[in-house]
């Protein structure tokens, strides 16, 4: 089992980064096949003959029964191979009755007459063409019993909120007696909505069997997770099925799971022994995959005049599927942030005929910040202190809730720093001073926390008689990074240049990684990755001191030192690639691993920063542009600097959306999305985003890891929509609790000043 | 339907299902898969190509209406081992993560250049009638048809400018 106290007191090439490899702004490694158009997506592979296509019909109730089905035209479709519903598709696994995403376990497709929500996958169309399938899909006829007699918005069942299982509510000290008696209080609810990821790339798999040896490349964030849930779907042995995922389009947690695609495609290929491809549409995506889920957070802060927090509390109130297992933990953040002796937080969850709920980045810290994070920006006008100031003046010295020590913690370093280079001087405290023509311009600014998390994982390494040294982790690649920093952990751990070293990832046959999702996955696959190189090296070492044709020749394998392709002992010295043919001109293996620390939980480790950010408020539209916005964080030792700003900044602009312009609303006539498309639910386009960086501060959190790393895809959201929302405040005087902050609501409110 | 497309420079005759988009065709039928399916409804800009030099979403035009016409897509314009400068600034800017709309990103960019140099306006044009400099905003404003969810947008705005002068 390893601990935090050999992490911490161990050195190793990432921690000495010798060639400078670690941290460097090294360009994607699969970034000329991205740009040239010739990375293959799920859709995209070649399968080894030409493929059938698959097209879905989905629901359109949010509870009931299908009672009839009549697919006699779509059979008799020009083309159509095979047509399936609930009635004649293939036995499956049966599914759990409650499941969640990091249990493997069946994940039948078409399985009963029950619908459980809009949008749900009822039936499949497979054909020669696409064009054949598109259109025969649209002849499959369902009659329905429609139940969802209930109203399915979050707010009609709101009171019938419960306890999530498993789950109580948190209190240090006595909350509510010191709220009451608090000079200073702030209590307010903010309402986040139900949010879409929109991943640019729908959900797609391409299948096909040889034998009874199953390939199918799809897009998903887990490689082990969904090859495992598949066989058991399939009722195969896992070894039977190959799962590939070697480039996806964007996961940001909605492809944590998979979805009928997956399932459709393999049944269908096995059914036809053709190829099959199924893909979802953008439609599809918005009720057949997942979402965020809505959520009402009631804040409650007490404080003493001087700024002093004396109660502390966030309830949140959301909502998930029948079926489902999540609960959207908007609360739990909070835990750590500010130092205040009587707190209380917890959660409530409402089961609605709703599609199904789940992670989406930064769960938890992407909706509880755009409460808390404005809430102290409430409390601080009411004080009459800088926010900055408020909470530094809160920043506790241990967590509050467990008085763990932190790892490390730079917060307020993150602020300081933040406000000297954005400006945060020339902010007027009090709002609407600042008009620019028709505009209304203000300064917001909100402070940024998410946890840091560690995983087990696997890991190869092998070295050929070329030198070149070939990662191997069935881990991926969602847009993060993967690919290039665990080319820079190789090349720095084995001393070979970063052009000496290939990545092989998306693949279940590799040494299994939990993925890609909570910002886990550099820290957990660089680990794993960092120790099979170790002891690459080890094997490397060994072979050398040992051979008698090796200048390192009886000399001390723990001496061996490795750079720029050459490994020696002093001034004895030969090519890595040298040895290798001599030895192993068939390649040299090693295999590493990592696992959480078994003392990991005597620390408080999270990543933090802080957002500030210049926004214009038309007096006239209730349009509000972002006009410059910078984020300072501090997430342990960067290691590439490049990819580690650009999932910073996307975070951010996240946040920006997050406040502005996402949100879907449910039709209460159908249960469904009343936003099914990208021209109606608002993603940030080019235009909506003005200046805006990220600066990252030196840092090393030996705690973390071995390699005193932590992750950035999901830090960059957590707080910059509060930061957007306490700058509309700044500029107009107006605050919208209930987002996103829209025209409609802003100038309405402007109206009424 | 006989229909004759030129793809990068290849005259390319298809027997094609009338209802088959230039996207599919491009995709399914000439396995050029740069050209992406974000949407399929004109919503995300991911299937942008050339047809002629004009930037089009090749979801919402059927391949029939195509006969005859100039096609370029992703690539056309360079590969691994010779990028265009405009890839080479993508690479080198970090203007993308997960990749999925940066075909679509380019070709629109090459595009929305050459309308820039032709002095086509925009909604952020001040002067309907001058030279229209490439300013931030109007780069923004005339790239905004082409959404990028992991929203690479200030590397896409610092990638295109780094080539814009050289390109123009």
């Amino acid at each position: 089992m390893s601990s935090v106290i050999d992490w911490e007191s161990t050195s190793n090439p990432v921690k000495e980064n010798r060639a400078g490899n670690i941290g460097k702004a090294v360009d994607r490694y699969e970034g000329p096949l991205k740009v040239t158009g010739t990375a293959p997506y799920a859709y995209e592979v070649e399968p080894p003959s030409p493929p059938a296509y698959g097209v879905m019909v989905s629901a359109p109730i949010a509870r009931g029964r299908i009672t009839a089905v009549d697919t006699a035209a779509a059979e008799a479709a020009p083309g159509v191979m095979l047509v399936w519903t609930y009635m004649n598709a293939p036995a499956q696994g049966p599914r759990p009755e409650r499941y969640d995403f990091f249990t493997p376990s069946p994940r039948p497709a078409l399985e009963s007459d029950r619908v459980y929500y809009f949008g749900q996958q009822v039936a499949v169309v497979v054909a020669d063409t696409l064009e054949n399938a598109q259109a025969a899909a649209t002849l499959v006829k369902l009659s329905y019993q429609d139940d969802a007699a209930k109203a399915v918005t979050f707010h009609d069942h709101f009171d019938e909120g419960v306890q999530p299982p498993g789950e109580s509510d948190v209190e240090i000290g006595d909350f509510e007696k010191a709220f009451a008696a608090a000079p200073v209080t702030v209590d307010d609810v903010w309402r986040t909505p139900l949010q879409n990821h929109c991943q640019m790339e729908p959900c797609a798999t391409t299948a096909w069997w040889d034998g009874d040896q199953l390939t199918v490349h799809t897009s998903v964030q887990m490689v082990r997770f969904a090859q495992n849930s598949l066989a058991e779907t399939l009722m195969l042995p896992h070894k039977s099925v190959r799962l590939l995922t070697r480039y996806v389009g964007g996961g940001f947690g909605g492809k944590g799971s998979f979805y009928e695609d997956l399932v459709l495609a393999s049944l269908a290929a096995r059914e036809l022994g053709r190829p099959v491809k199924v893909a979802f549409t953008r439609q599809q995506m918005m009720h057949g995959t997942v979402h965020r889920p809505a959520t009402d957070v009631r804040v409650r802060l007490g404080a003493t005049p001087d700024g002093r927090l004396t109660a502390m509390s966030l309830m949140t109130t959301t909502h998930c599927d029948r079926r489902g297992n999540f609960t959207e933990h908007a609360s739990n953040f909070a835990r750590s942030l500010y130092a205040a002796p009587n707190r209380l937080t917890g959660h409530r969850l409402v089961r609605l005929d709703l599609p199904v709920a789940s992670a989406m980045r930064a769960p938890g810290e992407a909706s509880g910040t755009l409460s808390l994070e404005v809430a102290m920006d409430e409390l601080a006008e009411k004080l009459g202190i800088d926010p900055v100031e408020l909470r530094i003046l809160n920043e506790p010295e241990s967590d509050p809730e467990t008085g763990k020590p932190f790892s490390i913690r730079q917060l307020v370093r993150c602020m300081r720093e933040g406000a000297q280079l954005f400006g945060w001087d020339r902010r007027l405290p009090t709002p609407g001073q600042v008009r620019d023509g028709r505009w209304l311009v203000g300064m917001g600014m909100a402070a940024a926390i998410r946890g840091n998390f560690l995983l087990p994982a696997k890991a190869s390494f092998t070295v050929d008689a070329d030198g070149v040294i070939t990662v191997k982790q069935g881990m991926t690649d969602i847009g993060t990074g993967t690919y290039t920093v665990l080319a820079q952990i190789a090349a720095e751990t084995l001393g070979v240049p970063l052009g000496d070293v290939r990545v092989e990832i998306g693949d279940s046959e590799l040494p299994p990684a939990p993925g890609s999702g909570g910002q886990f996955g550099a820290a957990t696959a660089g680990s794993a990755a960092l120790d099979a190189g170790m002891n690459l090296r080890k094997a490397i070492a060994e072979i050398a001191v040992n051979d008698p044709a090796s200048p390192l020749s009886g000399g001390d394998a723990a001496q061996v030192t490795f750079q720029d392709g050459v490994i020696a002992i002093a001034n004895r010295s030969e090519r890595l690639s040298e040895l290798i043919r001599r030895n192993r001109p068939d390649g040299l293996t090693a295999d590493g691993e990592v696992r959480p620390a078994a003392d990991a939980s005597k620390w408080s480790s999270h990543t933090y920063g802080a957002h500030y950010v210049e926004v214009g408020v038309d007096t006239i539209t209730g349009e509000v542009r972002t006009r410059r916005m910078l984020g300072v964080f501090a997430a342990g030792r960067i290691l590439n600097w490049k990819t580690a700003r650009s999932q910073l900044t996307g975070g951010m602009i996240w946040g920006v959306a997050s406040a502005l312009t996402e949100g879907n609303a449910v039709d209460p006539r159908y249960g469904s999305l009343i936003n099914q498309d990208l021209a109606s639910y608002l993603v940030p386009v080019q235009a909506d985003i003005g200046e805006l960086d990220a600066i990252m501060l030196d840092e090393v959190d030996d705690k973390a890891n071995p390699m005193g790393i932590k992750g950035v895809g999901e830090l960059g959201i957590s707080g910059a929509g509060a930061a957007v929302a306490n700058a509309i405040y700044n500029a107009c005087g107006v605050r919208v609790r209930d987002y996103p902050i829209t025209p409609d609501k802003l100038l309405a409110a402007l109206t009424a000043i | 339907m006989k229909t004759t497309i030129t793809v990068n420079g290849e005259p390319r005759t298809l027997d094609l299902d009338p209802r088959t988009t230039l996207l599919d065709t491009l995709r399914e039928h000439l396995k050029l898969t740069g050209s992406k399916k974000g949407c399929d409804h004109g919503q995300c800009g991911a299937c942008t190509v050339l047809v002629n030099g004009v930037r089009i979403n090749s979801c919402l035009s059927l391949a029939v209406m195509h006969d005859g016409d100039q096609v370029t897509t992703i690539e056309g314009i360079g590969t691994v081992e010779k990028l265009h400068p405009l890839q080479q600034a993508f690479l080198t800017e970090d203007a993308f993560q997960c990749g999925y709309c940066t075909p679509g990103q380019i070709c629109s960019a090459l595009g929305m250049l050459k309308e820039v140099a032709e002095n086509w306006p925009s909604q952020e044009t001040a002067n309907l009638t001058g030279k229209i400099t490439l300013t931030d905003d109007e780069l923004r404003e005339r790239m905004s048809g082409n959404i990028c969810r992991c929203s690479a947008y200030p590397q896409i705005v610092a990638a295109i400018k780094s080539v814009a002068g050289e390109l123009a």
